[in-house]
């Protein structure tokens, strides 16, 4: 299309010879045209993701803090506006603050252990091992596995009375924990699942961004005598910055909106008796879906994605100075 | 589904033809006769149900009896799933079945939208369900909002071998005159059972008794026109103290949540002589309690009787064929049809002819010592009282109390005092 929208008209204000102010506007125009074929077609090709976007993303998000202004019941629908009283409410609730801290524990004791072991497997994995292809694939399979079932799975190894991993302490001569009774216990049970399932998925994408790095690199710092430790620190590392910066990111988002694992955590699914495990995206489960107040759940689902904005900036800023910090040592 | 109903469609299309070529073209319109003969139109109608409801062979006679019928079958495979596919189809104003299967539970949210529902009331249908579940599907102004199916009528079942390591009778009658008819008695029996120090505890789970307990109050947590009194009324209190003081003070209680993996394995490991069974829990019993000899089920609840869980057939406004609905939703929930869904997958029936029937009268439990269930149920489904109020804050209410409970009984991070100061915070905040 572009092409021949380019050459066509060239061709006919040469054949007709006609110096006219028709064919001068005509020539004008069809450069205007292709002009804009060449200014607009990029962003024309690449605009059906953000008109997808605007649909699927966009719309909701804007329909969501529109809800949070109304009094809005899951079956009655759309009530009385109200201003931000639905905000000014969810926020002076324990309750909410109660989920934040949950969902920040959580969170760090998924990500951080997460993306420092994906960077060790990575590491391993990209020495030089037999059937390589094997290895890779294996670290994989926990991912394949649906959150569910590994909850399901999991929540059983922690029962608090009968479960394996109790009894393997008990073995030990220690006092079984209280998976679902404490608080931070319950958090490390559930970080447990989410480190199981995306650790090799991680490690992978490390992997693939390790192998990128060009190999005289490794060479030269060899030859500099940087023993492996060094080589990984100083090089692997640094060289892996926007790939830990895309990692922290993706993880920051998965695990502020954390909901499958704790909610199969337990038979209720409310995140335990004293809510020791209510994460922020069950509270809005709990808000609409138990309680049917829409307006409140989308008040917590904007404060929520405010927080995950604020994080993931943190989370930028923080990355790209380790690795930079890294870059020049 | 699609696909069989456009093949259908084509071979009737195919069939016309033939019928066209053979010579009586000028007839044509006299094709149309024998369809039109029964008098209707083909409708297709759609049925949601969940779980079992044990509808698979009594679709296909509906089918026969009614030739202008079509019938599809939506499953959804648990109860949660069904319910967020009915309220946010509601919601949404359309898409939904043109018969929707409901839970007892839902009740209480879905009778504040009557006008969703159609008015199921007929006289044709009159009498036809126990008194407390036709109640329990009724608004204030009369509106029945869906037909009864099963019920869950509660008993009490025991494990015999561990009343007889503790000295006490295990035969049916002797335990039943044991439990006696109120809770003080049960509690009193368990007392007896725990002071003999065999080791396993009374009963499985606080929120499980209390929950037994509370669907005999008449309103526990709402007044009628929806002022929370579940704070004040002291009747709530006084159950939450009884079953607290029974879990704590007199170590009846196994501390296991119910449907917990600790609840699940403390079947296998003897923790607890009774548990409150409705009837479609005794699967559950079997399934958990599988090689555990001694199980057995006494023909009596504590305080009365009590009803726990059953399930209704209802027709959303926002369908097109609301009559051949109405009268798809009539027939299956009639006495006879629900007597082969029990035959099927054991769904206890809640139709007064029903409970007279010879098939269930006759039925007995292997597992259960082969126990007379039909009998037992029948007589505990006669024995429930009126149905509680429950008002659409119920369900957000009833959860805080488990929690409470829970914090007290299986967590032990609170005592019933701290724990019921939480749970006034958290009605609060409804």
């Amino acid at each position: 299309m572009s092409v021949t929208d380019r050459v066509r008209p060239q061709g006919q204000s040469i054949d007709e010879e006609k110096p006219g102010n028709r064919d001068v506007r005509r020539l004008a125009f069809s450069q205007q045209v292709s002009k804009w074929d060449v200014k607009l077609s990029p962003y024309l090709y690449i605009s059906p993701f953000f008109l997808l976007f605007a649909l699927t993303g966009l719309f909701p998000l804007l329909y969501t803090g529109w809800v949070s202004l109304h009094n809005w019941n899951l079956i009655g629908g759309q009530g009385k506006f109200i201003g931000f009283e639905n905000f000014g409410f969810v926020l002076g609730q324990p309750y909410f603050w109660n989920a934040v801290g949950n969902t920040l524990s959580i969170f760090l004791l998924s990500s951080v252990p997460q993306v420092v072991l994906a960077l060790l497997i990575a590491a391993v994995l990209d020495a030089n091992l037999r059937a390589k292809t094997f290895w890779r694939m294996g670290v994989l399979v926990p991912f394949v596995v649906a959150p569910v079932a590994v909850g399901l799975i999991f929540n059983n190894l922690f029962a608090d009375q009968f479960g394996l991993v109790n009894e393997f302490l008990g073995l030990l001569g220690l006092d079984p924990v209280r998976w679902h009774s404490d608080q931070f216990a319950s958090h490390v049970a559930i970080a447990t699942m989410v480190n199981f399932r995306w650790i090799g998925y991680n490690a992978l994408i490390f992997l693939a961004a390790m192998q990128a790095i060009p190999r005289d690199v490794f060479e030269a710092a060899t030859i500099d005598g940087a023993g492996r430790v060094r080589q990984f620190l100083s090089v692997t590392v640094p060289m892996l910055r926007p790939t830990v910066i895309f990692v922290a990111i993706t993880s920051t988002i998965g695990g502020l909106q954390i909901f499958d694992e704790p909610r199969v955590f337990d038979q209720s699914g409310l995140g335990g008796a004293d809510r020791q495990w209510q994460t922020l995206t069950m509270y809005i489960w709990e808000l609409g879906w138990g309680q049917r107040n829409f307006g409140r759940a989308s008040a917590v689902a904007w404060l929520l994605f405010l927080m995950i904005v604020l994080i993931a900036l943190v989370n930028f800023l923080l990355t790209r100075r380790i690795a930079n910090q890294g870059g020049r040592k | 589904m699609k696909f069989p109903r456009k093949l259908a469609a084509l071979s009737a299309s195919a069939a016309c033809l033939t019928l066209a070529l053979s010579g009586c073209g000028a007839d044509a319109p006299k094709n149309a006769g024998p369809t039109g003969e029964t008098g209707k139109e083909p409708v297709t109608l759609s049925l949601a149900t969940f779980n079992e409801f044990g509808y698979e062979d009594l679709l296909k006679e509906y089918e026969t009896l009614n030739p202008n019928v079509t019938i599809q079958h939506k499953k959804a495979a648990t109860t949660n799933e069904a319910r967020d596919n009915l309220t946010t189809r509601l919601a949404a104003g359309s898409g939904l079945s043109d018969v929707e299967a409901i839970e007892v539970d839902w009740l209480s949210e879905l009778k504040e939208y009557p006008d969703q529902f159609v008015d199921l009331k007929d006289p044709a249908v009159e009498g036809r369900w126990l008194d407390w579940k036709t109640e329990a599907a009724t608004t204030q102004d009369g509106h029945l909002i869906g037909y009864g199916t099963d019920s869950g009528p509660e008993a009490v079942c025991y494990n015999g071998a561990l009343l007889e390591a503790a000295g006490m009778p295990s035969d049916r009658e002797s335990v039943e005159k044991m439990l006696g008819t109120t809770w003080d008695s049960y509690f009193d029996a368990g007392k007896k059972f725990v002071a003999a120090g065999t080791g396993p505890a009374w009963f499985d789970s606080a929120g499980a008794i209390y929950q037994g307990m509370s669907n005999q109050m008449s309103k526990a947590y709402e007044n009628e026109d929806g002022t929370v009194i579940a704070a004040d009324n002291p009747e709530v209190k006084e159950v939450y103290t009884k079953v607290l003081n029974a879990s704590t003070q007199d170590n009846l209680s196994a501390h296991l949540g119910q449907w917990s993996n600790d609840w699940v394995a403390g079947f296998q490991s003897q923790k607890f002589a009774t548990t409150l069974c409705p009837g479609w829990m005794l699967g559950v019993i079997e399934g958990n309690a599988a090689g555990v000899e001694g199980w057995d089920v006494a023909n009596v609840f504590p305080g009365g009787g009590g009803n726990w869980g059953g399930s209704y057939l209802t027709v959303p406004s926002q369908g097109k064929n609301q009559a051949e609905a109405k009268k798809l939703a009539a027939w299956l929930t009639a006495p006879e049809q629900q007597i082969k869904a029990f035959t099927a997958k054991g769904t206890f029936p809640s139709q007064v002819e029903a409970l007279t029937s010879e098939e269930l009268l006759g039925q007995t439990n292997a597992f259960f010592n082969d126990a007379p269930t039909g009998k037992i149920f029948a007589e505990r489904a006669k024995a429930v009282g009126d149905s509680p109020f429950k008002g659409p804050k119920f369900f957000a209410i009833n959860d805080a109390m488990q929690q409470a409970l829970t914090r007290v009984d299986v967590d032990k991070s609170d005592d019933a005092e701290s724990s019921w100061a939480k749970f006034l915070t958290a009605v609060k905040s409804l």
